[in-house]
Parts: C-alpha cells; sequence; structure tokens
C-alpha cells in the first residue's frame, strides 16, 4: 500500500528551457486534505511545474520533498508508486474500451484479465466519492465530463491521494464544472490533496484552500482564498489592471461584405451538417455564432474559407460570387480566418516566427520577388509584428512549437489582420487563452470592427459573444436558429435556442 | 547566434555517437562472420582515405549519393517518403543512354546539355507518376515507388538485353546485357588523370547548393517545406497541397535520375546490369545523416562513399562479404534515425546522464545553477 500523502513540499524548483526560465525557483506546500490552486497566465510555468511533480520533466534545480523526506520522480509510474495522480487536459482514454477496462488498463501484469474484482473496486471509488458512473459503458457512450471522471477513477485506483488537475474545466458546461468542483471537494474532505492548475478566477475561488500565483516562472503569491477576491487575483496573475473589453460606439453597420445563401455542406462523417445557412455579415459588425460545437460551426468557417465543398447554395464575399473559388482566389478576394485549430491549421509547428507571419503572403512582394524570399524586408516586417502584437520570443527563428497557445495566436492574429481583410473568421479563437491574451484579443477584434472589417466570430462562451458582438446567431444542427440583436440575448434565450428550441414554438408557453 | 552552432555542435556529436553505436554492434557481426573487427575496419577506414586511389574512388561514389540525397532531401522536407530513387536512377541512365547514342552525330554542346535533360526528365517522369498517385488517388507513397522500383528495374534489364543491346554484343553472339557506348565526346572529363573521378562532382556540388538556396530561399520552396511540415496549414494558407506532392515528387524523381546520368557519362560510358549498385538507398541514408540538409548531405555522402569503398576493400582484404556493409549501413540508419529522438527531447540526455552518473550528478548542476 502507498504511504498516504500528509504533506507535500517543492522548493527551489528551477527548469530552464531554450530560451525561457519556465520555472524559477518556485516553491509550493500543500498539506493532506487541501486543495491548492496554481494559478497563472499560460506560459506562466504552472504546467511545466506540474510536469516536474508527475516525473515528466527533471527540474534543473531544487527538490521535492513527500512527508518531510527527499523523493526524485523519474518517471509518471514513479510519480503514480509514491500516490500522485494526473488529469491531463487532453483525456487520454480508449474511446472502444468500457470505462472498467480503461481504468485497468496497463496494470494487469497476468494474461488474463480480471475485470470482475476491478469493477467491484471501481464501484467502491465511485460509491465513496459519489462518482456516478457505470463501468460498464463505452467511454465513446460517455459526455466529456464523464470521460474526465473516468480520469479521476484511474487515478484513484492507482492509489493516488494527490491528484493535479490540469485545466479540468476548460472542457466543460457551466454544469458539468459545477458538479466537478462538488465532487472534488467531497475528495479534499476525505483526506486527499488536490492541486488545480487554472486561469479561471471563479473556479479558484469557488474550490481552492490556497492559491499561489505563478509569473513568468516566478511565484509572485501565496494566499489563502478566503483572505483574497477575484480582483486582487486577476491583478497579480497578469501584473495590471484588468478592465473587461466591451464594444463601443455606436452599431452602424455598412455594406454586405460576407452573404450566406441557402449553403448546405457535408461534414467528414458525410452526413448533412449545413442544412441551408443564410447569414449576412456587414461592414463594421461582429456577428456571433453561438451553439454547442459540434453543430456546423467548424463546417461553415471551412465553407466560407474554400476548405470544404458546398453540396449547394451560394457565397458572396465582398460582392464576389466566391463559391467555386479556391482557397488561394478567396484569400485573395480578401477573407481573414483565424481558424479554430491554430496550432496546426493556423501556424505550422515546426516553422520559425517569420515562417509563419509571411505564411499568406510569401510569394507577394515585398516579401518575394522574383520568387526569391526578400529577406531583409520579411525580417524587418516580422519584427515589428512580434513588436507591435506583444509576442512574446527569444528570437524571430524560434519555431511557434515553441510558444504558448497565446502567442501562438498572436503570430495568427498578426497575420491575419494585418493582411486587411475584408470580412474576417475568427473560430473559437479564445479558447484556452488566458484573461489577458482573451482581453486582448477582443480588443484587437473591435479594432478590426471599427476599421470597417465584417466579422463573424465563432464561441461557445456567451459572455465572450455578449461583450463584443453585435449580433448573435444561434447554430443547431447546421441551421440557424435565429439572428438576434445582442441587447436581446439573454442567457435564458439564448440556452434555450442552443438547445433547439425556438421561442415562438407551440411547446413553450 | 552561439546557441545556433551549438545545436549544430550538439547534432554533430548526437550523429557520431550514433554512428559510433552501429560501428559497435555492427562489430558483432563481424565476429559472427568470423573475421576480426578491428581488422576490418581498420581496412575500411584507412583504405578510402589511404591514397589517391581510395581517395578519387570515394569521391566517384560521394557523386550519385549526393545527387540522390539531394532529391531525398526535396521529398522528405515535402512530406514524402520517397524510397524509389533506385528505380528513378535506372530510368535517369537509360533516358540518358538512349538520346547520347541515337544523336550520336550531335555536337556535344548539345548532346551534353540533351543528356542531361532526357536523363532528368526521365526520372523526374518515375518519380512524378509515384507523386501522382498520392495527390489524386492517396495511394501510399512507399509502396508505390518500392513497386515502381521493380518495374523499372525489369523495364530497365528488358530495354539492355533488348531493343537498345549493344549491335557488337549481338554481331559477336556474346550477348552481354548492355548499351552501345555513349560518343566519346560527352564523356565527363576526368579531374584528376589516371583516376575515374569525373566533373559529376563539381555538378552535383553545384546542384546542392541550388537545391538548399530553392528550398530555403524561394517562395517555391517555401510552399514545398510548408506543405510538408504542415500540410493542413498550407492548404489553409491557399497552397495547392496536391500540386506540390507532384512536384517534390518529380524533383526527387529528376534528381536521382541525374544521378543515373551522371553513372553513364561519368563513369560507366553505357547503361549496363547493375548500374544502381544501390546508390537509390544508400542515398536515404546520406539524406538522413546530413540531417535532411542539403549542404548537410555533402559531408554525408562522402562519409558513405567512403563506407561503399572501404567495404569493397575490406572484403578484399579480410575477405568477408560485401553484404556486410549493407548490415551496417542498416544499423547506421537505425541508429541515425533514432538518435533523433534525443535531439528532439533535450530532457531524455539529462535522464540518461542522470541514471547512468546517478543523483549526484542533478545535485551538481543545482549548485551550479545556484552559483549563477
Amino acid at each position: 500500500m502507498v504511504e498516504k500523502i500528509k504533506q507535500l513540499e517543492m522548493s527551489g524548483i528551477t527548469k530552464r528551457f531554450p530560451g525561457v526560465l519556465s520555472n524559477n525557483r518556485v516553491n509550493i506546500q500543500l498539506e493532506a486534505g487541501e486543495v491548492l490552486a496554481i494559478l497563472g497566465e499560460n506560459g506562466a510555468g504552472k504546467t511545466t511545474l506540474m510536469n516536474i511533480l508527475y516525473g515528466l520533466y527533471q527540474p534543473d534545480a531544487g527538490e521535492i520533498l513527500l512527508n518531510g523526506k527527499q523523493v526524485r520522480i523519474n518517471s509518471p509510474s514513479e510519480a503514480i508508486e509514491l500516490g500522485i495522480g494526473m488529469v491531463h487536459q487532453h483525456f487520454m482514454l480508449v474511446p472502444t474500451l468500457t470505462v472498467c477496462e480503461n481504468v485497468i488498463l496497463g496494470l494487469s501484469k497476468r494474461f488474463f484479465v480480471d475485470l470482475k474484482t476491478a469493477a467491484k473496486r471501481i464501484k467502491e471509488i465511485t460509491d465513496r466519492y459519489g462518482l456516478a458512473i457505470n463501468p460498464d459503458a463505452f467511454v465513446w457512450q460517455l459526455s466529456v465530463g464523464e470521460q474526465q471522471r473516468v480520469e479521476i477513477i484511474k487515478a484513484l485506483y492507482r492509489g493516488a491521494n494527490l491528484l493535479i488537475l490540469d485545466e479540468p474545466t476548460a472542457v466543460l458546461t457551466p454544469q458539468e464544472s459545477n458538479e466537478l468542483i462538488l465532487l472534488l471537494k467531497n475528495m479534499a474532505q476525505q483526506g486527499n490533496s488536490i492541486i488545480l492548475i487554472s486561469h479561471k478566477l471563479n473556479e479558484v475561488m469557488a474550490l481552492s484552500d490556497r492559491v499561489t500565483v505563478l509569473r513568468d516562472g516566478v511565484v509572485c503569491a501565496n494566499v489563502k482564498t478566503q483572505e483574497t477576491t477575484q480582483e486582487e487575483l486577476a491583478k497579480l496573475m497578469v501584473g495590471r489592471e484588468m478592465a473587461p473589453c466591451r464594444r463601443e460606439g455606436k452599431y452602424s453597420p455598412g455594406k454586405i461584405v460576407l452573404d450566406l445563401q441557402q449553403v448546405h455542406a457535408k461534414g467528414d462523417k458525410g452526413s448533412e451538417a449545413l442544412a441551408g445557412v443564410s447569414l449576412q455579415i456587414k461592414e463594421n459588425e461582429i456577428l456571433g455564432i453561438a451553439g454547442v460545437s459540434g453543430n456546423g460551426q467548424k463546417e461553415l468557417a471551412e465553407v466560407i474559407a474554400g476548405l470544404r465543398k458546398l453540396s449547394s447554395g451560394n457565397i458572396f464575399l465582398n460582392g464576389q460570387d466566391s463559391t467555386n473559388m479556391s482557397p488561394a482566389e478567396i484569400i485573395e478576394q480578401g477573407l481573414g480566418y483565424i481558424p479554430e485549430d491554430r496550432i496546426h491549421v493556423g501556424t505550422i509547428p515546426s516553422f520559425s516566427i517569420w515562417e509563419n507571419l509571411i505564411l499568406k503572403d510569401h510569394h507577394r512582394s515585398p516579401f518575394a520577388k522574383y520568387s526569391l524570399l526578400q529577406n531583409r524586408k520579411i525580417m524587418s516586417h516580422s519584427s515589428s509584428q512580434v513588436e507591435k502584437y506583444g509576442i512574446k520570443t527569444p528570437d524571430l527563428e524560434t519555431p511557434t512549437a515553441r510558444l504558448s497557445g497565446g502567442n501562438i495566436q498572436r503570430v495568427v492574429l498578426a497575420r491575419e489582420i494585418t493582411r486587411n481583410p475584408v470580412a474576417l473568421i475568427a473560430a473559437y479563437p479564445t479558447r484556452g487563452l488566458d484573461i489577458g491574451a482573451t482581453e486582448y484579443l477582443h480588443s484587437k477584434l473591435l479594432e478590426a470592427r471599427s476599421n470597417g472589417v465584417g466579422i463573424l466570430l465563432i464561441s461557445e462562451d456567451l459572455e465572450e459573444l455578449t461583450s463584443i458582438c453585435d449580433n448573435i446567431a444561434v447554430l443547431y444542427e447546421g441551421k440557424i436558429m435565429k439572428v438576434i440583436p445582442v441587447e436581446q440575448a439573454d442567457e435564458r434565450t439564448m440556452g434555450l435556442l442552443m438547445a433547439g428550441i425556438a421561442q415562438d414554438s407551440q411547446f413553450l408557453n | 547566434m552561439s546557441s545556433k552552432h551549438n545545436g549544430v555542435f550538439k547534432q554533430i556529436i548526437v550523429l557520431l555517437l550514433a554512428l559510433l553505436g552501429a560501428l559497435l554492434v555492427g562489430a558483432l557481426f563481424l565476429i559472427l562472420a568470423k573475421s576480426d573487427p578491428i581488422k576490418a575496419y581498420g581496412v575500411m577506414f584507412s583504405g578510402p582515405l589511404g591514397d589517391k586511389f581510395g581517395i578519387t574512388e570515394t569521391l566517384v561514389r560521394t557523386v550519385p549519393l549526393l545527387l540522390v540525397g539531394l532529391g531525398i532531401v526535396i521529398s522528405f522536407r515535402s512530406g514524402i517518403i520517397n524510397i524509389g530513387a533506385e528505380g528513378q536512377i535506372l530510368a535517369g541512365a537509360i533516358g540518358a543512354t538512349a538520346v547520347g547514342t541515337s544523336l550520336s552525330d550531335v555536337p556535344a554542346m548539345i548532346l551534353l546539355p540533351a543528356v542531361f535533360v532526357a536523363g532528368g526528365a526521365c526520372g523526374a517522369i518515375w518519380g512524378g507518376i509515384a507523386g501522382w498517385l498520392k495527390a489524386r488517388l492517396s495511394v501510399n507513397e512507399i509502396l508505390s515507388t518500392v513497386m515502381l522500383n521493380q518495374i523499372a528495374l525489369q523495364l530497365y534489364l528488358f530495354l539492355i538485353r533488348g531493343p537498345l543491346i549493344d549491335p557488337k554484343e549481338v554481331s559477336y553472339g556474346t550477348g552481354v546485357p548492355q548499351t552501345a557506348l555513349i560518343p566519346e565526346q560527352i564523356w565527363l572529363s576526368r579531374l584528376v588523370p589516371g583516376t575515374r573521378i569525373h566533373s559529376g562532382l563539381i555538378f552535383a556540388l553545384v546542384l546542392a547548393v541550388l537545391v538548399y538556396i530553392f528550398l530555403w530561399k524561394t517562395s517555391r520552396g517555401y510552399r514545398l517545406r510548408a506543405v510538408g511540415a504542415g500540410s493542413e496549414a498550407a492548404r489553409y494558407a491557399g497552397i495547392k497541397v496536391e500540386w506540390y506532392l507532384v512536384l517534390a515528387m518529380a524533383m526527387a524523381g529528376g534528381m536521382a535520375g541525374l544521378a543515373g546520368v551522371v553513372e553513364v557519362t561519368g563513369v560507366h560510358h553505357r547503361s549496363l546490369e547493375g548500374l544502381s549498385a544501390g546508390y537509390g538507398f544508400s542515398g536515404i541514408v546520406a539524406a538522413l545523416f546530413g540531417r535532411l540538409h542539403p549542404l548537410g548531405t555533402i559531408p554525408a555522402s562522402i562519409l558513405f562513399g567512403a563506407l561503399l569503398v572501404g567495404a569493397d576493400m575490406m572484403q578484399r582484404a579480410v575477405n568477408i562479404p560485401a553484404a556486410m556493409i549493407m548490415v551496417i549501413q542498416g544499423l547506421v540508419v537505425l541508429f541515425v534515425v533514432s538518435s533523433d529522438y534525443f535531439l528532439r527531447n533535450p530532457d531524455s540526455i539529462v535522464k540518461l546522464k542522470a541514471k547512468f552518473l546517478g543523483q549526484k550528478w542533478i545535485g551538481e548542476v543545482g549548485s551550479k545553477w545556484k552559483d549563477s
């Protein structure tokens, strides 16, 4: 049996990556039954620190003490043996196996698998913590929230009594997040320790006992949750006062820049993903697309960008029929596009920052002349972009794979906005970004709006939509339920529309 | 800048360690083959570098290795695993021979470039087929290039035994499967009299520089690399990914075809059996060893040229089968490809050191940190 973790101390942890000091003499302490939140913006070093604790990285300096004894953790399996469990942001489950099979995956040393005993032990764990889940269900049948619970069970099954959760609510709906918070509180009350990595202030306030704030790899505060406020934490985390971005100025739309008429398109699996979408986006307008993702958002963006074929309907970009144009022609016509997958679509991870900044213009003057790349022009353009958009990087040659999510998005944003688009699609542009980066992105979108760009903002975050959009269209099963002015977009109305219930429906009274 | 140099230095160290590892394991095989590995390696390394003959023979083999390697660099950088250089070499060789022998009255000023163009084009078409199949029908290029190798080989053998066989072989009744000699005015000049080293070496070196400029300094090269490094992002940026797959394979095939041309015009002066001598595969190794960089492929090709010559000498001096060098080459590929892991994960080196040097080492680094 694993020795119970009564106390954890990491002291003087230093970890350097090429060009970045990710952790600089970081100290944290944690007692049994306590929830410690590690708060910080993307790139502050939270994940690095936890990966060190979980044995994925070795620190350059510093030590880890468990119950007062120094330990060295060389690999995740050693961490698990010590009672440390980690639930990653991206789940590591096999969809075609059952919950039970996933939990014991890799554990059985014998040839035949004893599923019965395993199921019994899983039931003990789920009963103890109130984790409602059917061990015989297949993982692919489970919702995201349930899959996360499987990950937690996996860690508990392996004897973890210190759980590390990396941004656990990033993928959950508001209801699921609340359930998770209750669950984690219960687990802590029963003597487990929990480390929560997050940049979401409300959940940190709701769940944790203490907060350690990291900024640029350094611990900049260590406070009791009860003795602080959201505002103070935000200030500590970002290092300055925050003013949330709001739409300013009157809504005075110009001419239509993007016009979708009865657009039908198929999804990747061949079923109809867009079932007759008609939308108009005008100059100086931000049109939000609300809806639970998977209702045609991805296809909508791709169809406009020319990356997916329409099965019927028409699209007009800046007055021109762009229905059958190639992606290159559509870019030429003035479409900007911040794609959902900023890492693999928005950028080429192994390409340097300057190479990614000219992704769409590498063949054009002034970056190319007689097909030869004009190094000096490219470099001066790139360094001014890096400065203007505040991209944090050691140099221009750094591959974007080494940048944090927020900085990668800045690279994409710099490229797309500098091209002076007529219309701009932004698909989930702030997903996974921290407050500072989100605020920055919003301010840039609003700036583009006031410069006349027509923007289509696809998002799951209602708060984001209502704070910067002029109008919001709700997408449900490939159809636009309704387009409503932002003033009328209250949570109840939107929620019903997102669930596919039209307000004037006869079923509602 | 200094960190960049450090990176290159580290790469070289890791590569040399990989080579050493391969040779150590190769030594086991040599012992199994009942020969003395020290003596064998002694001959293998001293031979190619020992005298004028060794050095020039090394360079003779460097030329086709480098040309093939350049093609491999282009295709791998574009995201295509081209295993088809062997067939593309033969396509280039037979194309060059056919033009050279049938237009023997044309002056060299015109005929020599024509021979190069013809051979390069044949290789490009042969490679382009695989590229087109991948782009249009999503046929796995590894399968298609391997199969195209077989087809090219049989076609080549058919041509040098039948339609293109040297008329003299027929009239003498000897029937050796080889074509007629190409006219002497288009034989590549010898750089060192009395040896086989020919001006194809200069051609290949110039081409290496051109490929470097193409891939890193031109917008088309940028596109090829973009397609290879992130095809989805390339498509998003408006690059016609399919077209560039075909282009990459055609260029790779063209380079291999040129390797066939220089073997014909520089060494054999005709097409004959066993012309390619495995350069199509060794070229892949050279390109990988050169870190898929055109300029890195130059020293790598010299190294593998030396290995090939050394193997020949080893075979004669120590009396071990030439197949042994294939084993050693295979080991080098495995080690080099595996060594990449250490370059991609700097942490793994730390872990490895910690494992062998124990806790103390981490402590030392820690104290270094505190000092600084």
